[in-house]
This record gives structure tokens, C-alpha cells and sequence, in this order.
């Protein structure tokens, strides 16, 4: 990318089960006024708006409609890209790069208390050979738990300890929906939602939105913004029919991860990323995400947890925000990763600040286990 | 500023209002293969895919995941926009901006919409539940209150808005993909179709349709290449509104948004008179009055004329600016596709493949796109890369 293009506003709710104080645009304008105020800039600065949002999660049509005035696009232009909020960023940072806008507002909001996640995530599904089974993406997870679980030996201690980290480092985030630590021993008695992953192993789906005010480099004004830079970006699908795919290995994340470090210059992640925000809708995620990013080899991401590199203090500090299994909505997760990330990388994390970051990784997933995921590579230089 | 970008290759489905012989993502593929072969280039040569779809009107969830096979979009970058009516004009857009951005070199937009799987006008009705939902929501009962303050402001009669209605389906008779073809429909016909809600008979109304399309974009340096017209993208604007029916006065009637982005468009490409100076318009006309309306909206004569227009014979297709040679949105409406269907339509007339639709000599062409009551997107494709 000749051109540069970076995060210079964060906005984000704190994130909650059910918000039953606010409705979706009361929701949505908390986060963009917040995002605005952190940039020093005000709507009418703000040429375009990017919107991300799912009709079927709102339980509205074309849900984005009554987010017009609230995202600033009366008589401007505005797109919704109806998917997870890390491909608005990517969809933001792209019509910046192609000189249509100078900046954009790019908004991801998800009102899931709403709806019935299950029910919905079967509508995902093919309706001629996987709907009528009954999958949806809580039963696929566990599909695809148990498969690399049993590849690679994995216990479901493991499986705990992914909980166990990132509930403390919820703890420590106000936004996090769930604040309290658990132990393991809570996490492992938890119910189980479906074999073998228990109640505490599925990320909540909940209500919240988050905001980010994105611009070109000629617009960033160095006295008043601490822009953050994207360094690399790149997204991949990866196949729809779970029989299709090797359950264990996750093909369309690696493409995206190796083409995202092509652009931004990553040749080792392990030593050139210093804190990744990964999307884990379930816990073991974490650990195949991990994996697939290049941060150990294939099998060995619960080696990597239990070695204690990814908590806060560890070499690679994996979801210091608490990740998806804190409470981070559907849709909202793979955005609020970009604003944890840009928190991160500008020193305003607060409790669960990172030491000595520079680089940092931000991931977005979406479809049934992982069929589609977005990397995105932020800096804090140019 | 970003890299010239034009559409190199376009490609439809056969359009009905059933199409029980393929799924969704067979309709997807039909659309991606018959661009590809257009283009003639294979899946491997695309390197992004962009879809427009409106998945609460098949009651699908992110039907990308599953359709997005069909387009060949294994291990690519994918992602579908959805605002309405826009969504196919807005994934054009998105599809431009992709390729502009330097990112990507190629990218295919594919709009596609099988409404037969669910219940569209039940899906759009899903609107705010405090204010919106028990009072004019969804296609019809927007329009039937738009088109009662448009006649009271005009000087249209229902004859002008039935003869928008016979232009659109008989110029559907020379275009192969479209669905409603009535060679021999009259005026008379039109009047005397029943009602769906005052004052809009069922002739007057667009269909319910499942197809999909698909428009192929590339860079500078490749579109020439692989077209021997590309029809370069010289300008891509968006405007939203206000969403309630109470925020706008006379909402079809002044439709601000089309006004300004056609008035952007127009600026960035240097038109004064568009009537004159544009080849032909593929315009997103969900009713007959619509396309009355945006007449005026678009600049094709003075506030109050649109009626001479269409009686003048200046829209058909032997008229001045030939309007929807290929049946437009009247005649065939998969929602999701509906704005890629124009965008196709509008780079075929520049790629002189048009066939029997084929108006002569097109260098300047104009597209609209037309959701969710009040947003409209303008795109302007040329012959010379500007």
C-alpha cells in the first residue's frame, strides 16, 4: 500500500448481555460519539459511513436503516456490509486506499439479546444437506472441538485454561460483559452445551456496538490525532460443507494471515506481532486460531497457553481484553479486536495494558467453525 | 486517487418468478459462469467477490457462506453488502472500490436474490416495531402514500404511468434474461389490472423475481485487455436519508438523494445536459411513478415534465435517451440483483453486446440504483476512460 490509511477514533459501549437501557441507535450513537470525540472530529467531517450489522440478528430489515442519522450518512454516502465488523474495517480502509474518501466511519452493532443465536446460526447452514440436520454453529463448534481435540490430544483442561485466562483478563476491561474470574474447576463443572464444550467454553452473543474513525494519512493531523496504522490486511472464505473440510486445520486462515504478513512485512509473526486479539466464539478457537496464525505449529496452541506466553505479561499476550469468552456481541467481535488492538498500541488499555507493543494483530471470524476469517495488521508507526 | 476501473464482463440467469430447477447458489453459479465466459476469463483469474444479497427476504442467514461457492470464491476475500434495494448498486460500488483501491486487481459483484425461497413483502415489513411497522412499511404501502402526494403535486395522469409500464415490458420482449416479456401489453391493460393499494395497479408494480447477475471489474492495464470496450467507471456515488415516512415531505416526489448524487455524478464527469449528452440510463424503477418521478430527479427535463417525456417517446428506444432498454426493475426485480441487473445492462450497451436490446453508438451510460425508501446510488460508465 503506497497510500496509508489508519485508525485515528475508538468508540465502544461497554458490551452487555441485554441492553435493555438503550435501543440499537441509542447504542450505536453512544459508540460513535465516543469514536468522534476521541478523533477531535465531528460528523460533518466525516466523509462516508460503513455500517455493519446483520437483519437477522436485529430481527429488522435492512437493520442499518435506522442507524442513518445516528452514523452521520443523511445525504452521504453509507454501505452496510451485513457480515462480521472486521470486514467493515477492511471494506473502510479500502474505500479510503481507493481515494473515493478521505475519512469513514465505520460502525459494527449487533442487538443479539433479540434474537435466538442457535436458531438463527441453522439458517447459516445449506438448506439442502446441513440445514435439515439441525447444525448450527454451537453443534458444529462442537464438531470441530472434538475432531482436534482428539487429532492433537487435547484435554479439556486445555480447553479451561483458554476460559481461565481470558475471563481474568475480562476482569480487568470495563466493556467485558462478564467481569469475574472463574477457576477451573467452575469452568470444567460448568453444563455442557454440547459435547464437549460447556456452558463457560461459548463466547455470549449480547448487545453492544463499536465505532472507529478511519482517514487517510493526508487528512491525520499530528497535533491532535495518535493515528494507528494498518499495515496489512486480508480476509479469505474458506469451504461452506463441514465434510469438505479437515476439521482440525483451518486453510482459509492461514491464507488470509500469510497474505495480511506479505503486505505489512511479517516475515516471523512469533517475533514481529506483540499482541494478537483473536476472535474465539468458543474456547478451543483460541487455541486452532493461534495455530493458524503462525504463532506455534499445528497442535501445539495448548502447549503455548499452558507455557503462559499468551497472558498478559507473556512474550505474545493473546486477548488481554477478555476476547469473545468475556462477553464481546456477535458481529461487534471482530471490530471492538481492531479498537482493543488500537487501545493497545496507543498505551490506553488501562489494566489489561500490554508492555512494549509496536505491532499488534487484530482477527474477525464468521460462518460455521471459522469458514471465513479476517486478519488485520495495526502499528503504531507509519 | 485510486486506479481507473471498468466493468470488462457481465453475466445474467435466465430470470423468472420460480426458478425450482436450480438452489440459490446454482442461481449464483449460472450468473458467475455466464460473466466469466463473457469475459472469458476463468474463477482463478478473480481475485475478490463481492455479494449483494437481502437474506430475510429467503429467510437465509449469511447465505454468502453457502452461495459464495457457486462464484468460485474458495479461499478468497468475500463479503456481501446488503442495504435494500441498493444492495446491487452498492455492491457495484464496493465491487469499484476493491479494485480502485490497488488491493485487487479483479473482482466480481454478484447480485443475486431467489425470492420464491421466502416471503419478500413479509421480510420488509420487519421495520421498527414502534413507528414504522403498522403504518405505510414495505414496497406497496410506501408507494401507494408516496404516488397519492406525487399525483396531487403533478400533472401525470394514470395513462403516462401505464405507458411506462407498456415501454418497460415490451422493450423486456428484446432482452432474453428478462421476466415479464408482453409484447402485445396496452395502456388499457395496465388501467385495467386490479388494484394493490390506491393508486397503484399490479401492472404498474414491479414483479417478484429470482435471478442473480453477475459484473466483472478490472484495473487499468488488465480492462483493456480483456475487453475490447471496457466501460470504465467514471463515477460511483452514494447518498442515504432520513428513514421515517414523517422526516420527508413528499418523499418521491423531491427524493433529494437521487438529485444530489446524480448532481455529483454529473459534476465529476463534466455533463451539463444529460438528456442530450448520456447514450442511454438503466434506472432502478421499483413502480411506474418511480420512473416519472426520477425523470425529473435525474435532470431529463424541467420539475413537472416527466410526462411529456414518456408521452414524446423520448425514453423509448428509438427516443432521445433510450430509458431501461432492457425491461428495467418493472420487469425484472430479483431485489439483491436488481442494481447489478442495471449496472450490467448500462456496461452491455457500452460493450456493444446489447443484441436486440442494443441501443447504437453508446459511449456515456447512466445507472441508479433505489432501496429502503429514500437511498439511491448514481453510477456513470463511459467508453473512454476519462
Amino acid at each position: 500500500m503506497e497510500t496509508k490509511v489508519a485508525v485515528i477514533g475508538v468508540g465502544q459501549t461497554a458490551y452487555s448481555i441485554q441492553d435493555s437501557l438503550h435501543s440499537a441507535n441509542e447504542m450505536v450513537l453512544d459508540a460513535v460519539e465516543f469514536a468522534l470525540a476521541d478523533a477531535s472530529m465531528e460528523l460533518g467531517d466525516i466523509d462516508a459511513a460503513v455500517t455493519s450489522c446483520i437483519d437477522l440478528w436485529d430481527g429488522r430489515t435492512a437493520s442499518n436503516f435506522y442507524l442513518t442519522e445516528v452514523v452521520g450518512s443523511v445525504m452521504k454516502p453509507e454501505t452496510r456490509v451485513a457480515g462480521d465488523g472486521s470486514l467493515a474495517v477492511f471494506h473502510g480502509a479500502l474505500s479510503l486506499l481507493s481515494g473515493s474518501y478521505r475519512s469513514v466511519l465505520v460502525v459494527s452493532s449487533c442487538r443479539g439479546s433479540e434474537g435466538d443465536h442457535e436458531a438463527i446460526s441453522n439458517w447459516v447452514f445449506d438448506p439442502i444437506y446441513q440445514q435439515p440436520l439441525g447444525l448450527d454453529y454451537l453443534s458444529a463448534a462442537a464438531l470441530q472441538a472434538d475432531y482436534y481435540m482428539n487429532q492433537f490430544g487435547i484435554s479439556p483442561s486445555a480447553l479451561a485454561h483458554v476460559v481461565a485466562k481470558n475471563r481474568e483478563n475480562g476482569a480487568r476491561n470495563p466493556r467485558a460483559m462478564l467481569r469475574t474470574p472463574v477457576s477451573l474447576d467452575e469452568i470444567e463443572r460448568s453444563e455442557v452445551r454440547s459435547y464437549p464444550l460447556r456452558a463457560m467454553d461459548v463466547a455470549p452473543v449480547g448487545d453492544g456496538a463499536c465505532a472507529l474513525v478511519m482517514a487517510r494519512e493526508e487528512v491525520i493531523d499530528k497535533r491532535t490525532h495518535r493515528p494507528i496504522w494498518i499495515h496489512g490486511m486480508a480476509s479469505a472464505l474458506g469451504s461452506h460443507y463441514l465434510g469438505d473440510r479437515v476439521l482440525s486445520e483451518d486453510v482459509a486462515l492461514r491464507i488470509a494471515a500469510a497474505k495480511s504478513y506479505e503486505m505489512a512485512g511479517v516475515k516471523d509473526p512469533t517475533e514481529e506481532i506483540d499482541l494478537v486479539e483473536l476472535s474465539e466464539h468458543y474456547s478451543y478457537q483460541e487455541l486452532m486460531w493461534m495455530e493458524s496464525l503462525g504463532l506455534c505449529p499445528a497442535g501445539k496452541g495448548a502447549d503455548l497457553l499452558l507455557s503462559g506466553a499468551t497472558r498478559i505479561q507473556g512474550k505474545i499476550p493473546v486477548n488481554p481484553s477478555g476476547g469473545l469468552l468475556s462477553g464481546c456481541p456477535y458481529v461487534v467481535a471482530g471490530m471492538a479486536r481492531v479498537a482493543e488492538c488500537v487501545l493497545q498500541l496507543r498505551g490506553e488499555a488501562g489494566g489489561s495494558q500490554v508492555r512494549y507493543v509496536s505491532r499488534a494483530l487484530a482477527h474477525g471470524t464468521w460462518g460455521p467453525c471459522g469458514q471465513a476469517h479476517c486478519v488485520i495488521v495495526l502499528g503504531a508507526h507509519r | 486517487m485510486g486506479r481507473s476501473v471498468a466493468i470488462v464482463g457481465t453475466g445474467q440467469t435466465v430470470h423468472r418468478s420460480r426458478r425450482d430447477d436450480v438452489s440459490m447458489m446454482e442461481l449464483v453459479r449460472e450468473a458467475a459462469t455466464s460473466a466469466l465466459a463473457d469475459a472469458e476469463m476463468r474463477a482463478s483469474d478473480i481475485d475478490a467477490v463481492i455479494l449483494a444479497n437481502m437474506e430475510l427476504f429467503e429467510g437465509r442467514a449469511l447465505p454468502e457462506m453457502w452461495c459464495a461457492m457457486g462464484a468460485g470464491a474458495l479461499y478468497k476475500h468475500t463479503l456481501k453488502i446488503a442495504t435494500g434495494g441498493t444492495s446491487g448498486t452498492s455492491g457495484a460500488i464496493a465491487g469499484f472500490h476493491h479494485v480502485a483501491s490497488g488491493l485487487f486487481d479483479t473482482a466480481m459483484v454478484i447480485g443475486f436474490e431467489k425470492q420464491s425461497d421466502g416471503q419478500t413483502t413479509a421480510g420488509m415489513a420487519l421495520t421498527d416495531p414502534m413507528w414504522d411497522r403498522h403504518v405505510a412499511s414495505a414496497a406497496i404501502g410506501n408507494f401507494a402514500v408516496s404516488i397519492s402526494q406525487y399525483l396531487a403535486a403533478r400533472d401525470v395522469d394514470e395513462r403516462h404511468s401505464a405507458m411506462v409500464a407498456v415501454k418497460a415490458r415490451r422493450n423486456a420482449c428484446n432482452n432474453p434474461c428478462a421476466h415479464l416479456q408482453m409484447p402485445d401489453l396496452t395502456v388499457e391493460d395496465v388501467l385495467a389490472s386490479p388494484y394493490l393499494a390506491y393508486p397503484i395497479h399490479r401492472l404498474e408494480m414491479c414483479p417478484t423475481t429470482d435471478g442473480a447477475c453477475a459484473v466483472i471489474f478490472a484495473c487499468e492495464g488488465k480492462a483493456e485487455k480483456l475487453c475490447s470496450r471496457p466501460a470504465w467507471v467514471r463515477a460511483a456515488v452514494t447518498r442515504h436519508d432520513l428513514p421515517y415516512l414523517g422526516d420527508l415531505k413528499d418523499r418521491l416526489l423531491t427524493m433529494r438523494t437521487l438529485r444530489d448524487a446524480a448532481r455529483k455524478a454529473y459534476e465529476i464527469v463534466g455533463i451539463r445536459e444529460p438528456i442530450k449528452e448520456l447514450d442511454v440510463a438503466e434506472i432502478y424503477e421499483p413502480v411506474t411513478y418511480a420512473e416519472l418521478a426520477w425523470y425529473e430527479c435525474l435532470g431529463f427535463c424541467k420539475e413537472g415534465d416527466a410526462w411529456r417525456l414518456i408521452e414524446d417517446g423520448l425514453t423509448q428506444m428509438d427516443g432521445v435517451l433510450p430509458v431501461n432498454p432492457s425491461g428495467g426493475v418493472l420487469s425484472t426485480n430479483p431485489i439483491g440483483a436488481s442494481g447489478t441487473i442495471r449496472t450490467a445492462e448500462a456496461a452491455l450497451q457500452i460493450h456493444g453486446k446489447g443484441g436486440r436490446r442494443q441501443v447504437p453508438d453508446v459511449n456515456l451510460a447512466l445507472v441508479t440504483g433505489y432501496g429502503v425508501y429514500s437511498w439511491s446510488d448514481v453510477m456513470i460508465l463511459s467508453s473512454s476512460k476519462g
